[in-house]
């Protein structure tokens, strides 16, 4: 809105600077923009002309207007603001002539819509020229509602608009008709009032009038169930005949189309004749011998035949044709397959996605040539075609044809691949009845397209590989040998290392050597070479990283020959630059150093992952459309979307992801800002999960030392199992219920001691960490609900929520209950918020809220305040929406939210 | 489409309004806000748009049959000329785009674009282009960008003759010319 500003105070000087450029016209206008060598320029040509025409608009010249509105309409198309010149069009409108109408309808259609209150004044032009004398006047009037028309113009105009449906006037009434679609397409209702014109309508002969009543009868089919069936009595027979007559006719030359009568009026038939005779067995017999005939007859040889065809088989699909119908149908599809011509295929393939609901097996003939399609060069061809294989695979052909599709990952362009290789992932996925079939592909997606693969689709793959002891050692070989070749592919190479530091050993020992492996020789120190290029390699990516580090720490308790290495390597990350991987450097030195006896039990291998839970925890994720790459923080969300609002002792499941998410495989980088207090309560055991989970109720104390004393109390405070193995030091304790579990860790920290002595070996570890552990006390206070804005008539409430992690971000919860005994309706929240505030509305529950507080409409907002700490959160709102059809608007401000926001 | 409808002047105004009135020390130079979406069918027409661009990328007409902002407009037609004219003359003509295809084909220097629904006869948006195509040839006799250009509102008056509300509504040369042969002699 400032350029708008800005380009109206560029119009106030530029009046005064070049009062002579009203003269130019408009080849000379356009002249000027096309000589015009920057965007600069042009633009500045255009405020000139604007403005000269703002100046002529203002001193009323007459004479000028038609040819300023052109200008105006060319300058309009080049994407420049025009809405001052709205009212000229009105007086052009109301003009006498019929070229100051024609130009001022065209305005009006061009730099208006139907949304601005201009329009309120055209309906009275339009009611006269609706009514006047002249034919071509009437057209213009009625060309011009059919395009801009609203909801209450369609109820004021309508009257008229029926009776020029009866004119004698051909033109007339084909624009009177189309008129009438608009109409009933805002106001519903009112297609009982066209059914019977419409009806009448398809005895014309002229092609225009019979398109568009042809069209008018389609709306009205979707408008009204009524109108469906009053049609399928009154008009199958009228529309047979047309279609009869059109395809019968001989050479016709105003029609004509290579040879073929007006293929847009077969085609507007076809389309009609398809939704009337859907799930209707009478009308689809009734069209059967029609619509073979034009499935036989017409010829393919031009475009235009095929525009018909195409339309013909989509009639027969839809329709409840007889079988002979549908084979005729799928040939004609068949043969636009192995067309050359790169449209034809097109549409086939796009036919054939809705073939294949009807006859799967005749679709399935034509697999090969689906196939062929996907490696095509067309990019539309291809997605197509890459849809329609999704559809064909079954149980039977999932192998071939999975094998073409991965073979095809080598050479497939680059853009493309990512459609490809998500495609894949989603067919290997669902056909996953064999395991090492599964891995097997997945293995070389992710080697051929490992930087395309999804992180969820990593996480299944982990989950699944965690699950079947019998081919870890294949895995993690076939991983292995995978990075050798394929080290530039980011979720091979996190995949792999995840697998070589959990099951490093068997990679090493050749443990559950499949039949069809070749023996490989990888000594303790290659493996963790491995490891190790990949963190020099992938430095700049902190989960990788972040990963690798986790990884060595275990080979380095899995062989202890390494040990002396891999110290040195994590020690080169003590001073990374990154927070994330800084303190894992660091802690894990300190494990390595001090902590030899706790080490082993430690490191030790991550328990099963919970497969059922994974997959149910996944599937709410996708329906929430959580983008998998930050998993991590969708665990706060996640959680607090169970009934109650507030997380509950179930979230076994997420402590499961949580760990996923960060060894299993990529924590998001936004994990990296959470982890460090997490971290902490990790180490120590005191239900990390429960401190991001619970961020509704309030945590345990923060003090640590405290809940470290008071080890046994604190976890049944949180009310939440302690399974958080985020860290490697949790690695062997199992989801089962809180307190046994804090206990059970405690005892795996020093097993021959009592629990006290830990307490300052642990504290080493907290060095210099502490601080956070204040800041996580601060995040998940709670905030009061606000009342934010009451009238006599309304009120709003807001409930917040904090995002643990990110102070700044604040989920609202706003409430609105209607005060009065009448019902509110259209009901729509708008917010304004200053600048440093980022504001997010999510969709509301509803648009209507019930009278007398009985119920409410909720709608949540996201507010990042970028100065949080600095600035209060501040809210301009404004409500609007209808009371028994009237609107009513209410604003005010809201600057009672809680400080802190 | 009228999904995301932006009132960005009027709410702008509101919460200026309400700035000054209220002494607050915000910064009332730029306002973050947006509406909630709002529920609605979403319209179905056959033609949503159609576009004359020349080779290089630039706008000759613009006729959208559905309520976009200039914003919206400037980025779409952007987008669809970027993905258009980077296609070779092999490639089909179909491009699909956001929730809705661009059957579009080139004359010379000039590309026509049609923006349709998914469910539309593509094949048939094909003709529709040549007949309008053919029309213009008819009434400026071999018809180039230069025509187009000097007259914009001819060119607008025959798709007005030919597309109504996004459907069409005559398909005959002769009959679409009619009114603009009338206004010539006339004037």
């Amino acid at each position: 809105m400032d350029t708008v500003e800005k380009i109206v105070e560029d119009f106030a000087s530029d009046i005064a600077l070049s009062p002579f450029s009203s003269g130019t016209s408009l080849r000379e206008m356009i002249r000027a923009i096309r000589a015009c060598k920057t965007a600069a320029e042009e633009r500045a040509v255009v405020r000139r002309e604007c403005a000269a025409i703002r100046t002529a608009i203002s001193e009323n010249e007459p004479e000028l207007r038609h040819r300023n509105m052109a200008k105006l309409m060319f300058i309009h198309m080049l994407g420049y603001p025009t809405h001052f010149a709205q009212m000229e069009c009105l007086k052009l409108i109301a003009a006498a002539g019929y070229p100051e109408k024609r130009v001022g309808y065209l305005g009006l259609m061009l730099l208006l819509d139907e949304r601005q209150e201009v329009l309120m004044l055209v309906t009275n032009s339009l009611k006269q020229d609706l009514n006047h004398t002249n034919q071509f006047i009437v057209g213009l009037a009625l060309c011009a509602l059919g395009n801009i028309c609203s909801a209450e113009m369609a109820r004021d105009l309508s009257p008229e608009v029926e009776r020029l449906v009866r004119s004698r006037e051909v033109n007339t009434k084909k624009k009177a008709a189309l008129c009438s679609i608009r109409i009933v397409r805002k106001v519903p209702d009112l297609a009982e009032n066209f059914m019977g014109l419409a009806a009448s309508l398809l005895k014309e002969k002229h092609h225009g009038v019979l398109i568009s009543a042809i069209q008018l009868c389609t709306e009205l089919c979707k408008a009204s169930r009524d109108a469906l069936e009053y049609l399928r009595k009154n008009c199958i027979e009228g529309l047979v005949r047309i279609l009869r007559d059109v395809s019968n006719s001989s050479y016709a030359p105003e029609y004509d189309v290579s040879g073929i009568v007006d293929p847009f009026l077969h085609i507007r038939v076809l389309k009609l004749l398809r939704i009337l005779g859907q799930g209707d067995a009478d009308c689809s017999e009734y069209m059967n011998d029609i619509l073979a005939q034009v499935a036989t007859k017409t010829e393919s040889n031009k475009n235009a035949g095929n525009a018909i065809l195409y339309e013909c088989v989509q009639a027969i699909m839809g329709i409840e044709a007889t079988s002979g119908l549908r084979v005729l149908a799928i040939n004609i599809l068949g043969r636009f397959l192995s067309n050359r011509d790169n449209n034809i295929r097109y549409v086939a393939l796009n036919m054939l996605m809705r073939a294949i609901a009807v006859d799967a097996l005749a679709v399935q003939r034509h697999r090969t040539t689906i196939l062929e399609c996907v490696k095509d060069a067309d990019a539309s061809i291809r997605k197509r075609a890459l849809e329609l294989v999704y559809l064909l695979v079954n149980d039977t052909n999932v192998k071939p044809l999975t094998k073409e599709l991965i073979d095809y990952l080598n050479i497939a362009d680059p853009d493309f691949i990512g459609d490809l290789t998500v495609m894949i992932c989603s067919i290997v996925e669902k056909f996953s009845q064999e395991k090492l079939w599964y891995l097997d592909q997945m293995f070389k997606v992710l080697s051929l397209a490992g930087n395309h693969v999804k992180d969820d689709i990593c996480h299944a793959l982990i989950v699944v590989l965690s699950n079947t002891a019998e081919f870890q050692g294949y895995s993690v070989r076939s991983l292995y040998k995978a990075l050798q070749s394929y080290g530039k592919q980011g979720s091979l190479v996190r995949v792999a290392v995840w697998c070589i530091g959990e099951y490093g050993e068997m990679l090493v020992n050749n443990v559950g050597m499949l039949d069809r492996e070749e023996p490989i020789k990888v000594t303790e120190s290659d493996a963790v070479g491995a490891v190790e290029f990949a963190l020099s390699r992938y430095s700049a990516d902190v989960t990788t990283g972040a990963m690798c580090l986790v990884a060595l720490l275990k080979l380095s308790s899995r062989f202890p020959s390494t040990s002396e290495r891999v110290k040195q390597i994590v020690a080169q990350n003590k001073e990374n630059v990154v927070l994330e991987l800084q303190q894992r450097s660091i802690e894990f030195t300190s494990i390595i150093q001090r902590h030899q006896s706790i080490r082993s039990s430690l490191l030790e291998r991550m328990p099963v992952l919970d497969e059922a839970s994974y997959l149910v925890k996944r599937a709410t994720a996708t329906q929430t459309t959580i983008s998998a790459d930050k998993l991590a923080p969708t665990v706060t969300p996640g959680s607090l979307k169970l009934p109650n609002g507030v997380a509950k002792p179930t979230s076994a499941p997420l402590a499961d992801l949580l760990d996923l998410s960060s060894d299993g495989a990529p924590a998001s980088t936004v994990a990296s800002t959470t982890t460090p207090n997490d971290f902490l309560q990790d180490l120590l055991g005191i239900g990390g999960v429960s401190s991001s989970t619970t961020g509704v109720t309030s945590t345990a104390s923060t003090d640590i030392l405290m809940d470290l004393l008071s080890i046994g109390s604190s976890p049944s405070q949180n009310g939440t199992p302690v399974t958080d193995f985020r860290h490697p030091g949790q690695a062997e304790s199992k989801p089962v219920p809180a307190v046994p579990e804090a206990i059970d860790l405690f005892g795996s920290l020093s097993p021959e001691t009592k629990p006290t002595p830990v307490v300052p070996q642990d504290m080493d570890l907290l060095d210099g960490l502490s601080s956070n552990t204040s800041v996580s006390g601060l995040e998940n206070t709670t905030h009061p609900s606000i009342t934010a804005f009451q009238s006599a008539t309304l009120k709003i409430t807001f409930d917040f929520k904090r995002k643990p992690g990110n102070p700044r971000v604040t989920t609202i919860h706003a409430t609105f209950t209607n005060l009065t005994s009448s019902t509110f309706t259209d009901f729509i929240f708008q917010a304004a918020v200053p600048k440093f505030i980022q504001l997010r509305l999510d969709p509301a529950s509803g648009n209507t809220v019930p009278a007398n507080g009985n119920g409410s409409v909720t709608q949540g907002l996201n507010v990042t305040n970028n100065q949080q700490g600095q600035k209060p959160l501040a809210m301009r709102i404004r409500m609007s929406y209808k009371v028994n059809g009237e609107d009513r608007l209410e604003q005010g401000q809201v600057s009672n939210f809680p400080s802190g926001l | 489409m009228a999904k995301e409808r932006r009132s960005v002047e009027s709410l702008s105004d509101l919460w200026r309004a309400g700035a000054e009135q209220a002494h607050r020390e915000v910064e009332d130079d730029g306002v973050e806000q947006q509406r909630s979406k709002q529920a609605g069918r979403d319209d179905e027409m056959t033609i949503r748009f159609v576009l004359f661009v020349n080779k290089q990328g630039q706008t000759r007409l613009a006729q959208y049959y559905e309520h976009l902002s200039l914003d919206e407009r400037r980025a779409l037609e952007g987008e669809i000329v970027r993905k258009c004219l980077a296609r070779t003359d092999q490639q089909c003509s179909f491009v699909e785009h956001r929730n809705y295809k661009v059957v579009y084909r080139r004359y010379a220097s000039l590309f026509f674009l049609v923006g349709v629904d998914n469910d539309e006869n593509e094949l048939a948006i094909l003709e529709f282009i040549h007949l309008f195509v053919e029309t213009m040839d008819r009434h400026f006799g071999n018809v180039c960008e230069l025509d187009i250009m000097f007259h914009l509102e001819k060119v607008h008056f025959m798709l007005e003759e030919m597309v109504m509300n996004g459907c069409i509504v005559e398909t005959s040369k002769q009959n679409i010319l009619a009114p603009i042969q009338l206004m010539e002699k006339t004037s």
